[in-house]
């Protein structure tokens, strides 16, 4: 009974098996960098950037068809040329960086869904904005586990600066000129994961597995490791649910997942032992009693 | 111009500012190695500005300072303001740990012996105990505390206080005052801002009084007179217009 709910849809279906490896490497090397970007009070950034890609993942469309490589080469290009054009403009103007990442991101959304236009259909655009993680292929599902695994040697590289660069920038740059590198190394992991979210959710969807798993976390644990650990396994989690859900109720895989995420994190806020709202009522219940 | 190997800073004719609108003017002189100095004056005097070029965070307008066998890093520097983010997830004894970033960098291992420093300096300040509490769970003294740990820690031979003691209580600043002195017996050189005349007449030996262009600097009894003291009130007010950014309980 058991197996048949909750083993049998992966262990039998070859598709399954390759969406739930991919979920579970973007789940690896995601989460941390949600982490950080949550720490860092940039969450809503890693939201911008990804609508930032859908332009060049469209060109790689445009150019070579339904070309993973293509579509996630056009991405990542994207996304570092916005990203370094966001900074440029919040530098050299009176602009904030997160102002000039939203006119960006508008820009580019509007110009990413004229291009798929140009030559794809609905459907196209659909693949593109939500995913299809349940037609995973090989060359795909190789560059997502190619991009989990940068990123987690990326992340151990860079970890004691980017820590530091949050907690206490001042006194980083005061020892050290880490901090800048660090900054730009982290910008590009987001880059580089948003592009592999796309892979299996969709720019639209790309960054839930990288926030909500972040957000989750913040509700369970007090210490950065800890977080982390618990960000990667409810971000594993609501992967493994979210397949297993669509496959028996017919829904949509990526928005299942991304909504199993937001019922971990609907659950989370009301009895996270980290300050969840539990723990709000309950003293009040004390005190009158 | 050569140092002699008594120097550990020089000045000449130091110009600071922002926008090239000067907040230190035309400032010459010397600070000795070894010497423990107070850079007393009124809000907007330059004292922070000062500090940030003595640790390379600010380009001169003109002039420049020579620092003597060692660089800009190499000082352990707490400025007036930490940014801080004291929500994020780190507990004391990684933020002590943090200091040893000069001799660890990004990957050094943390050794026993490490381990020991950063147990001892923790100790120092009274923070034994401490080790696992989240930042944020730290009251502004203790705070304070844990920073006077990290700079234990930065071993550094130089040492830039940017008002340590503004709103700590009395038995903080003793404390944290106590290891300022250790640092002088142990010959580092130690510049601390400060509006607290008092402390400074105590345990400071010398004092650069500083209105936008220095008022006097020398031993602290001689240029901690009323006379001077005025002047720097009075020079600071003709310089800005907007005089309540001077009040006058500062120096």
């Amino acid at each position: 009974m058991i197996y048949d709910t909750l083993i049998a849809p992966i262990a039998e279906h070859d598709f399954m098996r390759r969406a739930l490896a991919a979920t579970f490497a973007l789940s690896f090397s995601a989460a941390p960098v949600g982490v950080f970007l949550m720490l860092r009070r940039m969450s809503l950034i890693g939201d911008a950037l990804s609508h930032a890609i859908l332009p060049g993942v469209a060109i790689g469309f445009l150019l070579a068809g339904m070309s993973v490589l293509a579509m996630a080469g056009g991405g990542l290009i994207a996304g570092f040329l916005i990203t370094i054009g966001a900074g440029l403009i919040a530098r050299a103007t009176t602009l904030k960086e997160d102002a000039s990442l939203a006119a960006f991101f508008l820009i580019s959304l509007a110009l990413g869904v004229t291009i798929v236009s140009l030559k794809g259909n609905s459907e196209d655009l659909t693949h593109f904005l939500f995913g299809s993680v349940l037609t995973i292929e090989n060359t795909a599902l190789l560059l997502i586990a190619g991009i989990a695994s940068v990123s987690l040697i990326a992340l151990t590289l860079i970890w004691r600066p980017l820590v530091l660069e949050c907690v206490d920038p001042g006194f980083l740059r005061s020892v050290s000129r880490a901090g800048g590198a660090a900054h730009i190394a982290f910008l590009a992991l987001m880059v580089l994961n948003l592009v592999g979210g796309f892979l299996v959710l969709g720019t639209l969807l790309a960054v839930g597995i990288m926030m909500l798993p972040a957000f989750i976390a913040r509700f369970w644990a007090r210490d950065l490791t800890a977080m982390i650990a618990v960000a990667v396994g409810s971000a594993a989690l609501s992967g493994y649910a979210g397949l297993v859900l669509s496959y028996r109720a017919g829904l949509p895989a990526g928005p299942a997942i991304i909504l199993v995420a937001g019922l971990l994190y609907l659950l989370s806020v009301a009895v996270g032992p980290v300050g969840g709202l539990v723990w709000l009522v309950l003293p009040r219940r004390h005190l009158e009693a | 111009m050569t140092s002699s190997a008594a120097t550990a800073l020089r000045f000449h004719n130091l110009t600071l500012g922002y926008d090239r609108h000067p907040a230190v003017h035309h400032l010459d002189g010397v600070v000795e190695q070894g010497s423990l100095t107070a850079v007393v004056g009124p809000n907007g005097a330059g004292k922070s500005t000062l500090f940030k070029a003595i640790v390379g965070a600010l380009k001169p307008l003109a002039g420049g300072i020579e620092r003597n066998g060692f660089t800009a890093r190499d000082i352990a520097y707490l400025p007036q303001a930490a940014e801080i983010d004291r929500s994020f997830p780190i507990n004391v004894y990684d933020m002590v740990a943090m200091g040893l970033w000069r001799s660890k960098g990004p990957f050094g291992d943390i050794d026993r012996k490490d381990h020991a420093a950063i147990e001892a300096a923790l100790a120092a300040v009274g923070l034994t105990g401490f080790e696992k509490r989240s930042i944020g769970t730290l009251s502004g003294g203790q705070m304070q505390r844990m920073l006077f740990a990290r700079l234990l820690a930065q071993d550094a031979r130089v040492i830039v206080l940017d008002e340590p003691f503004s709103a700590i209580d009395g038995k903080t600043v003793a404390d944290l005052m106590h290891l300022v002195r250790q640092w002088h017996w142990e010959r580092r050189t130690v510049l601390a801002a400060t509006h607290d005349i008092e402390l400074v007449r105590a345990y400071f030996p010398q004092v650069l009084l500083l209105a936008r262009e220095p008022v006097a600097w020398g031993a602290t009894r001689e240029v901690l007179t009323p006379e001077n003291l005025d002047r720097a009130r009075r020079m600071c007010e003709a310089f800005d217009e907007a005089a309540e950014t001077c009040p006058s309980e500062a120096a």
